[in-house]
């Protein structure tokens, strides 16, 4: 197997350009956040910060002015609210059996939408297995969720609603404050979870002034370091913690401290905070030129998500009719063009993206999807190199789908 | 998204780039088709087969990944002059080889890329409607996962559009 890796390797060899666009699975880390991280593998902080040494102090020192910046970031009343995980995933996780286990006699029922990541949808499948019950509110073609069957589905049974902040592969900007309200109107116990990650340096975010419980952050999703992230707990709520182990600094997750993958996460978030507006409107920018030159130069595509102020400003998302993802993406790689696809082709479930389904997306034109998130580092030269490669990618795929499934 | 690992063979990247006999064939004598757009996999091959029931020339057309393109185009050139008889003899595991292996979650492709020529060879015979004794009655492993393969995508479909409605 590795041995194919290594020819699919020498397959990209000589490409004059490459571009990274599939900053939704994994992203480079730039050199200026891995330059604050490296001393603090052997020169500083190297120890344990609840230990009473130098090297355990300057760890201590570093987490707790990381974690005072990064709540400053997010419009937190105490540093306390900040709690870093090793990621997403488990801030979701911490977030979601965290408070519904101990919650079980007050009620088991938990809200969410169908187009919430893989590890909501997969927890809240886990915890069938303790007796809550989910329901999953629908969404209309652009990804909103319906608030009025969100208001439908509360009630004094219901513990938890987790509803993400901006949608992860389609760039919907929820309107989370009005479902907050609608939730808190009836029914002040049920705690809200929000997933902010592709909201976090992206758009605007306060959580003290947006009013919710919980609320989850990555860093890999602004360029920081992967393995780091945090779940913002909004003081008097109630988590409990899903690991037990030896508990350091981090109330909320035990074991020693990743000093290095913190301070690299805070970095990535001061470069992404200190030139925020101009940052976002770059990202904007190119969104909209990937968009509007796709458009203009690809016949039967469609744009999964909204168009301008309503969609976040790094997301791209378009369906490709009669071209298949996956294929696509391989093409658009040996052409130095890194995406990824919501196409079902390498799985054996035959089922393509759950959010693209949920919009309305056909199948086909789901396995046809190609999703884009551009970054501040992204230059035009970057986006115009894409706008020359994509045309001719979908034209040879579509070639060799010729008649086939058309209808 | 779509998320496992695939390392595909030089074999099957070369195909890939450069398929052999892609396309529609305009002066086919059958064409068949296996798979659904709507499990992202459907390969159509038209085939020309000569009075003796020698295969002249085969070519396809494929909505699918890298595999399903490999496979589909290995098939047409593996048939090229074969009798109908030898041709339907061809096992997927036989495709798979020629295309120096696929990763487990891509043996459907193998598989779809048979059951769409088995069909096509079964088409000859009904239009022409002759049924040679070697032609088995009943369908082939392939045939029957492509159908099997169609149904599962049409069911879930159907299933995601319903609870997309409620």
């Amino acid at each position: 197997m590795v041995e194919n890796v290594k020819e699919l390797l020498k397959a990209h060899e000589g490409l004059k350009r490459e571009v990274y666009l599939d900053n939704e699975n994994s992203s480079m880390v730039p050199k200026e956040v891995i330059e604050t991280m490296l001393p603090y593998y052997s020169q500083r902080g190297y120890g344990n910060p609840t230990l009473t040494h130098k090297p355990g102090w300057e760890a201590f020192e570093v987490i707790m002015e990381s974690a005072q910046k990064i709540a400053g970031f997010l419009g937190c009343k105490s540093v306390e609210e900040v709690n870093f995980t090793p990621g997403e995933t488990e801030a979701n996780n911490l977030a979601l059996m965290g408070t519904t286990l101990g919650m079980r006699d007050k009620g088991k029922k938990i809200v969410i939408s169908e187009v919430e990541p893989i590890n909501v949808l997969h927890v809240t499948d886990m915890l069938k297995k303790y007796g809550f019950t989910t329901t999953k509110i629908p969404v209309n073609n652009e990804g909103f969720i319906n608030l009025e069957k969100l208001k439908e589905a509360i009630d004094k049974e219901t513990v938890l609603v987790s509803l993400s902040t901006v949608n992860h592969e389609i760039g919907t900007i929820q309107p989370i404050k009005e479902a907050l309200e609608i939730v808190k109107d009836k029914n002040r116990q049920a705690i809200f979870h929000t997933d902010a990650s592709d909201t976090y340096g992206k758009a605007d975010l306060n959580l003290n002034d947006l009013g919710v419980d919980l609320a989850t952050v990555s860093s890999y999703k602004i360029l920081g370091p992967r393995g780091i992230g945090a779940l913002y707990v909004r003081e008097g709520v109630n988590v409990e913690r899903i690991l037990e182990g030896q508990i350091g600094t981090q109330k909320l997750w035990p074991g020693v401290e990743n000093t290095p993958l913190i301070v690299g996460f805070t970095k990535a978030s001061e470069l992404m905070f200190q030139n925020f507006e101009e940052n976002v409107a770059h990202m904007r920018r190119l969104r909209d030129k990937l968009i509007d030159g796709i458009f203009g130069t690809i016949s039967d595509v469609k744009l999964n998500g909204p168009k301008g102020e309503k969609r976040v400003s790094d997301n791209v998302n378009i369906s490709f009719l009669r071209c298949e993802g996956e294929a696509l993406t391989i093409e658009l790689s040996l052409g130095g063009v890194y995406v990824s696809s919501g196409s079902a082709c390498s799985r054996r479930l035959l089922q393509p993206s759950h959010v693209l389904v949920a919009i309305g997306r056909k199948f086909d034109e789901a396995h046809g999807s190609i999703l884009m998130k551009v970054t501040r580092y992204h230059t035009d030269e970057d986006i115009n190199y894409v706008l020359e490669k994509i045309p001719k990618a979908v034209e040879r795929i579509r070639g060799i789908t010729g008649s086939t499934g058309v209808e | 998204m779509s998320r496992a690992p695939l390392p595909y063979n030089p074999k099957v990247l070369e195909l890939f780039r450069n398929p052999k006999n892609l396309g529609k064939m305009e002066d086919a004598t059958v064409v068949a088709v296996a798979g659904n757009p709507l499990c992202g996999d459907m390969i159509t091959f038209y085939l020309k087969i000569t009075d003796q029931d020698v295969i002249e020339k085969a070519s396809f057309e494929s909505y699918g990944c890298a595999a399903n393109i490999a496979t589909s185009s290995v098939v047409t050139e593996m048939i090229k002059g074969m009798k109908i008889q030898d041709a339907w003899k061809i096992f997927w595991k036989s495709v798979a080889e020629a295309v120096g292996g696929l990763p487990s979650v891509k043996f459907h492709c193998g598989i779809l890329a048979v059951g769409a020529l088995k069909r096509a060879i079964r088409k000859y015979y009904q239009d022409k409607n002759v049924a040679p004794s070697w032609l088995e009655k009943e369908p082939t492993f392939e045939e029957k996962q492509a159908l099997e393969e169609e149904q599962l995508a049409d069911m879930l479909a159907k299933r995601m559009k319903k609870e997309g409605t409620q």
